[in-house]
């Protein structure tokens, strides 16, 4: 039987899959709330690993189909900035200046801090492109030679953790135009954020996924020189 | 056809952005090339919208689901992981809220001075 699991060609497939859809009914039909769907996947697929004894390179494997559609389906997100470009030519000031900003504060803190923590180049490099859409940041990790693993964990933390706390933000900071805030979002929790941003507004949530690329794009350039500093 | 069609397009596209990563220096991942290039179609009206548009519904909403295998690497890496994960963890707890709020607040900083000098006028 494990025989046969191991050499499936869809077992990691439909594993990835149906503990995806179950978290997602446990989230929606059973009403846990707090549950995130992708999380839960994710732990739900390391345990049935660990207790049926199935390495991670048969896994990987059997679900490769899912990692092949990975650039296909960044080539899409073409199509939401399309639909969004209209919003970009009408805030085009605030929207470039204050996500390029951010964009900055991203790459300066994790560089000082890093500094600070005495972290290894291939780690810094790693969570560099952590706030960005996870389709941009894995290439962008990819390129400047990181470790795609470190990368999820920091668009774990700014995604999940990033969208809790981004109301406090706002709160303390009196950030009140729906435009300021759906830009925060997008910029410091990736689509996590947007989701988010979904739940305060229409403004919020189209600021917000339309940051989502602008700030993927503008990481595509900032890593490969923030990169060369540590 | 319209299924082939679409695949037609949408993979073609991303072969061109796979052979731009591979042909030309910068450090742009294959994704983002073609991205740029299909916004570029759309604009220029050589793709329209509904031409792609089931393609890249049905990928953008499995999305999600196209990152677990990634994160389930993170069993690979577990001992590597343990070491660096608070000095990790703190990196990414204060650049995220350093992030949130420098783009929150530069960007309605510029809209509430905008306001103001329409009012002004």
């Amino acid at each position: 039987m494990k025989e046969s699991l191991i050499q499936s060609s869809y077992f990691g497939l439909v594993l990835t899959i149906g503990l995806y859809v179950l978290a997602d009914w446990l989230k929606c039909k059973m009403r846990w709330k707090i549950l995130t769907p992708f999380l839960a996947a994710v732990a739900a697929t390391i345990a049935c690993l660990v207790l049926l004894g199935i390495d991670y390179d048969s896994y990987a494997a059997s679900s490769g189909v899912l990692t092949y559609l990975l650039t296909p389906m960044t080539v899409c997100l073409a199509v939401p900035m399309y639909k969004q470009l209209h919003l970009l030519k009408k805030h085009m000031g605030a929207v470039l200046i204050a996500v390029f900003s951010g964009v900055m504060a991203n790459a300066l803190t994790i560089f000082f801090l890093s500094l600070l923590f005495g972290l290894e180049h291939k780690y810094y490099v790693s969570i560099l492109p952590k706030s960005v859409t996870s389709a941009i940041a894995l290439g962008v990790c990819e390129e400047a030679g990181g470790i795609a693993s470190f990368t999820v964990i920091g668009l774990s933390f700014a995604g999940i953790l990033g969208s809790i706390i981004a109301v406090t933000i706002f709160r303390v900071l009196h950030i009140e135009e729906p435009i300021a805030r759906g830009l925060a979002l997008g910029n410091a929790s990736h689509m996590l954020g947007a989701a988010k941003a979904l739940e305060l507004g229409e403004t919020e949530s189209a600021m917000a996924s339309l940051t989502v690329v602008v700030a993927g794009l503008m990481t595509v350039f900032v890593v490969p020189v923030m990169a060369g500093l540590l | 056809m319209k299924y082939m069609k679409e695949c037609l397009i949408l993979f073609s596209v991303t072969l061109a952005g796979e052979l731009l990563n591979r042909m030309l220096p910068f450090p742009v991942p294959a994704g983002v090339y073609g991205m740029f290039l299909l916004l570029f179609l759309l604009c220029a009206g050589a793709v329209r919208l509904e031409q792609i548009e089931s393609i890249s519904g049905f990928l953008l909403e499995i999305m999600p689901l196209l990152f677990v295998p990634p994160t389930v690497a993170l069993l690979t890496i577990y001992d590597e992981a343990v070491v660096i994960i608070v000095p990790l963890t703190v990196i990414c707890i204060v650049s995220t809220i350093a992030t949130n709020a420098v783009t929150g607040l530069t960007a309605q900083w510029i809209i509430q001075r905008g306001k103001k000098k329409k009012e002004e006028q």
